[in-house]
């Protein structure tokens, strides 16, 4: 006898690698605060593949979140408000849809994996229960078949002993078990697409290691796309398929992973790069990007990052620069690469 | 050859597990700190890493005093400072002083930034005169890269990088000839990191300091540190200069420590050679027989679960190979040197 998830799994059609699943075009969100008028996301265009891994590099108060937190509909407005721009999933406008539409896509086809495992679970259901919820909710299961499929998925994520541990609470299980559990229940649905935001920051080097070869294996094998968020650089470099580095609420520079940190075409990216601590480095004072990070409220107007910017001209200071596309030496222009810089040239090839 | 400045000797921390309400007994004890020795000599770095949980954090607070040490000595210039009381801790303590991890829970709210830095001289009047604690206080914010404007200003009106600046001031302010750095960068922004790492290195330079830099992102550690010390729930299990440690780790745990680090390099990412450790680190409350890492390690024999591995120079390895690691299969691993 087949259960009511086995049947809704079997009718549930696995994207073919390459499918495009999202993409979000010209998105601007604002905060309304005491202070004034907080451009989060001032002009974000990205898309993601069925299969692929984005990564979204940026540090806190780029956007990078907020970006995320639109895309799943979990954005609290107010204080925000979505000002202009489409999100399009499989190329139905998100923004347009109503919150029922919305909850159906929630959870079912695109998942969310948030930073800390333990202030996501709640501390008073047992984990079982929690990851039950997704079957009974979105699928009608029963009690015990939600339990049972709470079993097998602690297994996927391999949790040791998934049986006896099932009826336990959040704060019984490790860090890095917590973030399993968060990863299994993102993906109890099968859903096309995950959005990871930081999920492994939070965690030792040894178990984010652990966390994040067991996520690949997971996209592989379902053909998700996954969107990482992160300002890991090393975390980058090892998952990522392309990466859109971000720089108070803009896109500053997207490329494909390798090509990326083997020739960055925004200086704020050359910057990052350049401060990683190096062997031959040792003994002199590293590189650093001068000044801090914008205040989001008062963006220095032009180019956001000018007034830390090595290379910065006038024209900077009073022109936004759009994200160019971006050709070699004989002009040909790279595929996947763009960058929002006046001086990309120089950045790229000099 | 420098002088060791602070010498650690045998030393445990155990905190009491209890049952019962009046008749208390113990039950048992997290060994959180259990057997570590080293040494730090003047002007030197000495980086500790290790996962949480590892014990590098407790250690930290019974060499300030802030927790008393279970058992062990901590030799500040050849007189134990772990049994001291009174006075003369409180004349001690201005020699060691430290840099906490987050800067936005670490400084008082309601204080201003001048009280703040200047609070040290409340308790070691003899440090900076009354009269002269505000030209004090705006020296050190110049030294840390400050506007010595800002003396009025609140913790709140500072962004991260800043405040940890001012929480290097007040470290600096007794003039003291140790620092303990725990965690200090790595609440803050990528392209901050980088300038505060700088402003650390500037400072022990102009001031002679010794520091110990507790961290958990490796690649810092390896650049300010002339020597690292590599922990594992509560021992210290392999110690030795920078390159013999990044280079020729010996002990299975620092490999595999040092392999799972993720490179900033996409081209590294096919040809390298990870070893994922299975399972949690386990529970300090009951560490395992033996050698401690022998639950996760894939060299364990029975031996590792009879005999604990001394932290000692391995006789059979030479070279850079031969520094102080606690495992009885002590050996450099080819292919993680690459």
């Amino acid at each position: 006898m087949t259960t009511v998830i086995e049947k809704n799994n079997q009718n549930k059609d696995r994207l073919e690698v390459g499918t495009p699943l999202l993409e979000v075009k010209d998105l601007h969100v604002e905060f309304h605060t005491r202070d004034g008028i907080a451009k989060a996301v001032n002009g974000v265009n990205y898309s993601v593949s069925a299969g692929e891994t984005l990564a979204v590099l940026g540090e806190s108060g780029s956007g990078k979140s907020v970006t995320a937190q639109t895309i799943m509909g979990i954005l609290d407005m107010p204080p925000g408000k979505v000002t202009q721009g489409e999100i399009l999933f499989r190329g139905q406008d998100m923004l347009k849809m109503s919150n029922e539409e919305r909850r159906k896509i929630r959870g079912r086809k695109i998942a969310m994996i948030f930073q800390d495992a333990l202030s996501s679970l709640n501390p008073v259901l047992s984990v079982g229960y929690q990851l039950g919820e997704m079957f009974r909710v979105h699928e009608g299961a029963s009690k015990a078949e939600a339990k049972a499929k709470a079993v097998e998925l602690m297994d996927r994520v391999r949790i040791p002993a998934a049986k006896q541990r099932v009826n336990d609470y959040p704060h019984q299980f490790s860090g890095g078990m917590r973030q399993r559990i968060m990863i299994a229940m993102a993906l109890s649905l099968q859903p096309d697409l995950i959005i990871a935001d930081e999920p492994t920051t939070a965690l030792d080097v040894t178990v984010q290691a652990q966390v994040m070869d067991l996520l690949a294996e997971l996209q592989a094998e379902y053909n998700m796309g996954l969107i990482l968020i992160t300002h890991d650089l090393g975390v980058v470099a090892d998952v990522a398929d392309k990466i859109a580095v971000m720089y108070a609420g803009r896109i500053v520079e997207t490329a494909p992973v390798h090509e990326l940190y083997a020739k960055p075409a925004h200086p704020y990216t050359k910057g990052l790069l350049r401060s990683i601590p190096r062997l031959d480095q040792k003994g002199q004072d590293l590189y650093a990007i001068k000044g801090l990070p914008p205040n989001l409220l008062k963006v220095p107007a032009g180019c956001a990052f000018n007034p830390r910017c090595d290379v910065a001209t006038d024209l900077c200071r009073t022109e936004v620069p759009l994200l160019h596309h971006v050709t070699d030496e004989d002009g040909t222009e790279i595929t996947g690469r763009r960058s929002a810089c006046h001086l990309w040239k120089e950045t790229l090839h000099g | 050859m420098a002088e060791n400045i602070l010498e650690v000797k045998d030393l445990v921390k155990h905190y009491p597990l209890t049952q019962g309400v009046l008749f208390k007994k113990q039950v048992g004890a997290v060994k959180a700190v259990d057997g570590i020795s080293f040494d730090l000599k003047k002007g030197e770095t000495l980086g500790i890493v290790g996962e949480s949980g590892c014990g590098k954090s407790t250690l930290a607070k019974v060499l300030m005093n802030l927790e008393r040490a279970t058992s062990g000595q901590v030799l500040f210039k050849g007189e134990d400072i772990s049994t001291l009381g009174g006075a003369a801790l409180k004349a001690v303590r201005r020699n060691i002083q430290m840099v906490f991890q987050d800067p936005y829970t670490s400084l008082n709210p309601r204080m201003t930034v001048g009280d703040i830095i200047g609070e040290p001289f409340e308790i070691h009047p003899e440090v900076a005169p009354k009269g002269d604690r505000r030209k004090a206080v705006q020296d050190l914010l110049d030294v840390v890269g400050l506007n010595p404007e800002y003396i009025n200003r609140y913790p709140h009106q500072f962004s991260g990088g800043q405040r940890q600046r001012i929480g290097i001031a007040r470290g600096l302010a007794l003039k003291p000839e140790i620092i303990i750095c725990d965690e200090p960068v790595s609440a803050l922004d990528v392209s901050v990191q980088a300038q505060v790492i700088n402003l650390l290195e500037q400072l022990q330079g102009e001031f002679g300091l010794s520091y110990m830099f507790i961290a958990h992102d490796l690649s810092i550690v390896r650049h300010i540190s002339d020597r690292v010390g590599v922990m594992y729930l509560g021992k210290m299990v392999e110690i030795g200069s920078d390159e013999e440690i990044y280079e020729n780790a010996t002990h299975p745990y620092t490999q595999a420590l040092l392999s799972a680090v993720p490179v900033p390099d996409p081209t590294a990412r096919e040809n390298r050679e990870r070893i994922i450790l299975t399972g949690d680190i386990p529970s300090p409350a009951n560490p395992p027989s033996g050698c401690r890492f022998r639950t996760r390690c894939w060299k364990a024999e029975e031996r590792c679960a009879e005999e604990i591995p001394l932290l000692a120079i391995p006789t059979t390895l030479e070279g850079p190979a031969a520094h102080e690691s606690a495992c009885h299969f002590a050996e450099v691993r080819e292919s993680a040197a690459a």
